[in-house]
């Protein structure tokens, strides 16, 4: 059992990180405290949500609009990529040797199934534009554009900047400052999974209700 | 497509009738001349002052001085000092607007030389940038130079996150500033409500303009918050309990989690009025299924914190002026914490009392109300705290204590406004009539404008190394008090006799009496603004007299004032460990100050870095680009921020390391000179013999 | 005293020694004998100097304000407020404000007084008693705590009375029959409808004295707000939606009406008479207001155009004084709610074809 103190929530990497595990202290405290604004906005945007579901103005609602199997898909496929990304953290903690190479197969996984995620929205956002569920439509629908996409550009930003850390591990190795950011990138990715579990509660399985 | 073509893209919606002279020059009358040469005016002295600051800049070689000490620099106290600089310029321009517009109102009886439209420019410049661009920059500024020193820090927890939240709050300010130049700016006031800034009331760029420059502003503001938080709660020397922290920091911890919790439902009610004007969405318009009351909630949900925000540093600048100005202890210090925390927390729970006539329930409005009216307790318990500070003390009435005197007696009047204004029953004979504007100006200005004055004259000799000049700043501080008097407790008396707010003219003979006084006020007001620029002019000029190297002026308490002054970029030689509260005065009391450490040990800065200046520049040409449909600039901007975040993360060389033994002879050779500067008795604080070497007060002979 | 300085400047307030007062009349002429710099002499003359100067500002602006008052009472200018109600929910509202005054009071004035007390008692080199180290009291705090939530308390019990008493949904206690209008915003005219009656005027809500009146609001352009302050409270109006307002006037007579919402460049001309009538001259304007012609789609197209009254009287070749209409298409009100939908869209609504 790792009975050493940890200095934030989450996965601490440890005194055999000594030197990332003491930077992360203040790092990944303040990623948290940035994440907690976050949450407000994401909080109100759901709260606008609800108070936006009668603003129909004689449009499509959600009854007509949303499909449960591929919201369905797209959260095994988020939650997986959860667990992929805890899977690097942990061989990155844990790997004797320091090698790259399990740490990025995970981390390639998890990037896969995130873009997997943004592409099944895109699709699913451009087949509600058919039914004609334009955000212009009404004021329930510019609720929805304005929650629902911007969890996927989270996500599309979370994946960027996975890219950019996997081209500094090709570039410098799994030097502190690699580390420290794939733990802030880990509570970001994470963070997002929360999110959309409430997005999925709130406005698919409560508007389909 | 023809080069005209391609310009004529490039350059979106931005036409020659954008000047602030076209309409005076194709469509000439007396109105539009009158206006057309007051707004040239304007944009002619922004226009100077920019071109009369580069040729300075290249006239004196400092280009590079300025690049490297300042613009690239991560250091928090020349960031602090950056921001309040631009809380200054930005001041100027709000306190022009202000004289302009009651100088209209002055002679509004019926008519007047200022356009309903320009008048409507005005108000909102005014609030839009005293708010976002000089309380905030301000208190910001303020928060970074002092908070740091008084905890024992080297620095903030985020440094590079320091210079672009500055970045992004310049960025915007000079997004309104182009606005001179580039018009018009909104109407809509500070506070924006649609339908009005919606597109179809307001098809100009203005709301625009008021939207990219909040977004930018909210944005620093944010990243500026979670900084300051991390750090209190991070970076605190050793020993340094939350209990043991001055006030200030208490203030500023406060500050800084509503700066976090607040500033995303600005950002979400301005994002989504944006949504609205560029891509015809329908979160607040009247057709479509829009609501505008949404607008309203989310708006004050995050404005009503804002304006704690705004008071609570002020409030921590009090607590240390009046304690250390008292040559005593803080009375009540557990109670002040707990009073600030208890008003950041009700802080969040008052916000419908911005709209009670809008149609709400009489029980619910009744509820907000009590609840607003509840902030008034621990509110009062501070301002009783800071009288028994001053009870059996030794005051002295230097400029921070007359700021801080203004402050008790004026501060408690708005807040009896505030308590009228808390009842919806009032309120509904007051909203938006001049009573409200008064009530706010009178719990801003004594309250936040001589908290910030008071902040920079206490402060200026630990940031400078001199003091600043005393009978200048008497003249600037009384003129302050009368000038507000004067300009706002007429309104008091318009607003109870129901003249509107925001309104350029006005048909009742009875309103003039008033608006003159209110205009003398205002006078003196810019009186006072011109005696603070004498005093830095004077204090400059005579800076060898008051040199204070030694760095204690004002026999100080908190750990800021044991450090040289101007303080070291490091701070502190070896950081200190803390038993106590105000431990410095512990120190002086037991002989322990002023002791050489034992051991000198190697000290980590952080370089100094671009992204800042590159933020804060690709920052401005992605919301001038978004105010103006210049899309390719737009993107440009954010592909350059980005592009600056992700390289950053490539960064691996960006700490520099102090040696030990540069640091040890820095300290070792000022420590010598302490010890060579007598120690002067408080009366003589404001005479050339002070060298900021203090016999604490409590010691002093006093016969 | 009196040295030809300016009387702002030569008399201090506070009592000082028979010495001290002397050497502060020697100080004002400027004469050699003159306190030390950093001397007790000099700081006790400069203290009583700047506390005087902010005694003598005080007194100034006290000159000014009685000469305004002066000018007010004695010019005859009209001054309307809530201060001088001229209805039930206004004298309601005056009592509610002067209760909240004084329990105010209890807490302000103590503050300005005890300040310049404080600051003038305890200054350096005064010699009054010191305690550097005194930082806490049980029983202080009790009272400070204890002080404020008292009179908070209190305010709390007026407010909820007083709240949900002045609730503008709320009907007026009145054995009365209540008039009922509809009030619709433009962009910058106020329409007044009675449905009952069929007629509608601009500009001109009139309505029987010692009867309530019940007005529903609603806006065809952008938020406004309704306010007569002689008579009580005001209420916003906003599109696609109706609020409630309910006032009195006890007696016949002319109330100023304004729009308190900023809504452009005519805001502040957007100004309306409440005229409160007795019965029977009530009953005659509105047999009068029944000849003009009707409301009809022109003349609600030119109220849809941005201007003030006047600008719409010229439309409709009508008295500007007076804009009356004298019949109504049905429920016009609910059009206008419904139909804010006739409010100017923008470019990509339209292309979107909605």
């Amino acid at each position: 059992m790792n009975t050493e103190t940890g200095r934030h929530p989450g996965l601490n990497l440890g005194s055999g990180h000594a030197e990332a595990h003491g930077e992360a202290e203040a790092l990944v405290f303040g990623f948290w405290v940035f994440m907690m604004s976050d949450l407000v906005t994401f909080g109100l945007l759901l709260a606008t949500y609800v108070t936006m579901l009668d603003n129909l103005a004689s449009g499509p609602g959600p009854k007509d609009l949303f499909e449960l199997k591929p919201v369905f898909i797209e959260t095994l496929v988020l939650l997986t990529s959860s667990l992929t990304y805890g899977m690097a953290i942990l061989s990155l903690k844990h790997d004797p040797g320091r090698r790259l190479r399990p740490v990025l197969a995970w981390l390639g996984l998890t990037l896969m199934l995130g873009l997997a995620f943004v592409a099944m929205e895109a699709k699913d956002l451009h087949a509600l534009l058919a039914k004609g569920g334009a955000p212009q439509r009404s004021g329930f629908l510019s609720a929805f554009w304005a929650l629902v996409p911007l969890h996927a550009l989270h996500v599309s930003a979370a994946a960027l900047w996975l890219v950019a850390i996997a081209a500094q591990i090709w570039r410098f190795g799994l030097d502190t400052p690699v580390k420290t950011a794939l733990l802030r990138l880990g509570v970001l990715w994470h963070f997002l999974d929360v999110v959309w579990i409430a997005i999925v509660s709130v406005v698919f399985l409560g508007g389909l209700a | 497509m023809t080069l005209a073509g391609l310009l004529d893209a490039a350059l979106g919606r931005l036409d020659w009738n954008a000047l602030p002279f076209w309409e005076m020059v194709t469509h000439p009358n007396a109105s539009s001349i009158i206006n057309g040469l007051i707004a040239s005016g304007a944009a002619g002295i922004m226009v100077l002052g920019t071109l009369v600051t580069i040729w300075a800049l290249t006239r004196h070689r400092l280009w590079g001085m300025l690049w490297r000490d300042w613009l690239t620099s991560l250091d928090h106290k020349k960031i602090g000092i950056m921001y309040v600089m631009l809380a200054f310029v930005m001041l100027a321009r709000a306190l022009a607007e202000a004289s302009v517009m009651r100088t209209q109102q002055a002679v509004g009886l019926g008519g007047g030389f200022l356009s309903p439209e320009h008048f409507g420019q005005l108000f909102s410049t005014h609030g839009t940038i005293m708010i976002f661009f000089m309380a905030m920059p301000f208190l910001t500024g303020v928060i970074n130079f002092v908070m740091p020193l008084q905890i024992g820090a080297r620095d903030v927890a985020f440094p590079l996150l320091n210079s672009v939240s500055l970045a992004l709050t310049a960025a915007g300010a000079a997004l309104v500033m182009a606005s001179l130049l580039f018009t018009p700016f909104s109407t809509g006031g500070w506070s924006g409500y649609p339908p009005f800034t919606e597109t179809g009331y307001s098809p100009d760029v203005g709301p625009d303009y008021w939207i990219w420059a909040v977004t930018l502003s909210s944005l620093g503001t944010t990243l500026a918050g979670m900084n300051f938080a991390v750090t209190i709660y991070k970076k605190r020397a050793p020993g340094m309990t939350m209990f043991r922290m001055p006030l200030f920091c208490w203030t500023a911890l406060c500050v800084s989690i509503l700066m976090i919790f607040a500033m995303p439902p600005l950002t979400l009610a301005t994002s989504m009025l944006a949504l609205d004007r560029y891509l015809g969405f329908h979160f607040f318009t009247n057709t479509g299924g829009g609501d505008p009351m949404l607008y309203a909630n989310m708006f004050w949900l995050f404005g009503h914190p804002e304006v704690y925000i705004l008071i609570l540093p002020a409030f921590g600048v009090y607590s240390e002026v009046i304690s250390t100005l008292s040559g005593k202890k803080l009375y009540g210090y557990t109670s002040l914490a707990l009073a600030t925390i208890c008003i950041a927390v009700l802080s969040f729970t008052v916000w419908v009392h911005h709209f009670f006539t809008m149609g709400q329930s009489a029980s619910l409005n009744a509820v907000f109300g009590i609840a607003t009216m509840l902030i008034g307790i621990p509110t009062g318990v501070k301002v009783y705290d800071w009288m028994l500070t001053l009870y059996r003390g030794r005051v002295r009435l230097g400029v921070p204590m007359i700021y801080a005197a203004g402050f008790l007696m004026l501060f408690v009047i708005g807040g009896a406004t505030g308590i009228v204004l808390a009842n919806p029953s009032l309120d509904y004979v007051t909203h938006n009539t001049l009573f409200l504007v008064a009530h706010f100006h009178n719990m801003l200005i004594p309250g936040l404008l001589f908290g910030m004055l008071a902040a920079y004259a206490f402060w200026f000799p630990k940031a400078f190394g001199f003091r600043l000049e005393e009978k200048w700043g008497r003249r600037a501080a009384v003129s302050w008090i009368a000038g507000f008097i004067l300009a706002f407790f007429p309104l008091y008396g318009l607003g109870l006799l129901g003249m509107p707010r925001r309104t350029v003219a006005f048909f009742e003979p009875a309103y003039l009496p008033f608006t003159l006084i209110a205009l003398v006020g205002a006078g003196l007001v810019l009186f006072a603004f011109g005696c603070l620029v004498a005093q830095l002019v004077v204090s400059i000029r005579e800076r060898d007299d008051r040199r204070v190297p030694v760095g204690d002026p004002w026999d100080g308490r908190s750990l800021e004032w044991s450090i040289p002054a101007p303080a070291p970029e490091w701070n502190f030689a070896v950081l200190p460990q803390v038993e106590t509260r105000d431990p410095f005065t512990e120190a002086k009391e037991q002989g322990r100050a002023y002791r050489s450490p034992e051991d000198y040990e190697d000290i980590e800065m952080p370089r100094n870095s671009a992204i800042g200046p590159i933020v804060g520049v690709a920052g401005f040409a992605c919301a001038f680009g978004l105010v103006w449909y210049m899309w390719w600039l737009a993107i440009s901007g954010a592909l350059l921020s980005l592009g600056a975040m992700l390289a950053r993360g490539f960064a691996r060389d960006t700490v520099r390391i102090i040696p030990a033994a540069e640091v040890r002879e820095a300290h070792e050779s000022w420590l010598a000179m302490v010890r060579a500067t007598p120690r002067i008795p408080r009366h003589e604080e404001n005479t050339p013999a002070n060298l900021g070497h203090a016999i604490p007060a409590s010691q002093e002979e006093q016969s | 005293m009196g040295t030809g300085f300016s009387p702002l400047f030569s008399a201090p307030c506070f009592p000082l020694s028979h010495a001290g007062m002397r050497r502060y009349q020697l100080h004002l002429k400027g004469s050699g004998d003159r306190p030390k710099a950093g001397s007790k002499e000099r700081c006790e003359l400069e203290a009583a100097h700047c506390v005087s100067s902010a005694v003598q500002y005080a007194k100034w602006l006290c000159q000014w304000l009685s000469v305004t008052a002066a000018f007010l009472l004695l010019s005859g200018c009209r001054v309307e407020s809530f201060l001088d109600p001229q209805g039930p929910v206004a004298a309601q509202q005056r009592t509610h404000f002067w209760q909240v005054t004084a329990l105010m009071a209890l807490v302000v004035l103590p503050v300005l007084t005890l300040t310049p007390w404080l600051l003038w008692r305890y200054r350096d080199r005064g010699g009054a008693d010191y305690e550097p180290r005194w930082g806490f009291s049980r029983g202080w705090e009790i009272a400070l705590w204890g002080g404020p939530a008292l009179v908070v308390a209190a305010l709390a019990v007026l407010l909820w009375v007083n709240t949900t008493r002045l609730d503008p949904y709320a009907p007026l206690a009145s054995d009365a029959n209540s008039l009922r209008v509809q009030a619709v915003g433009y962009d910058w005219k106020w329409l007044f409808l009675y449905p009952d009656l069929g007629i509608a005027s601009v500009d001109l809500l009139a309505f029987p004295a010692r009867r309530p009146l019940e007005i529903e609001l609603t806006s065809a352009t952008v938020m406004q707000s309704f306010f007569v302050p002689a008579l009580g409270s005001q209420v916003y109006a906003m599109g696609g939606m109706s609020t409630w307002l309910h006032l009195g006037a006890d007696a016949p007579g002319r109330f100023r009406g304004e729009n308190s919402q900023y809504n452009g460049e005519g805001f502040h001309m957007q100004k309306f008479e409440a005229v409160a009538m007795d019965e029977a001259a009530f009953e005659g304007w509105a047999r009068n207001a029944a000849t003009a012609s009707a409301l009809d789609t022109a003349a609600l197209d030119a109220l849809e155009q941005k201007g003030v009254a006047s600008d719409l009287a010229y439309a409709l070749d009508r008295p500007s004084d007076e804009i009356l209409f004298g019949g109504l298409p049905d429920d016009l009100f609910a059009q206008v709610m419904a139909e804010t939908a006739k409010a100017p869209m923008a470019p990509h609504d339209m292309a979107a074809g909605r």
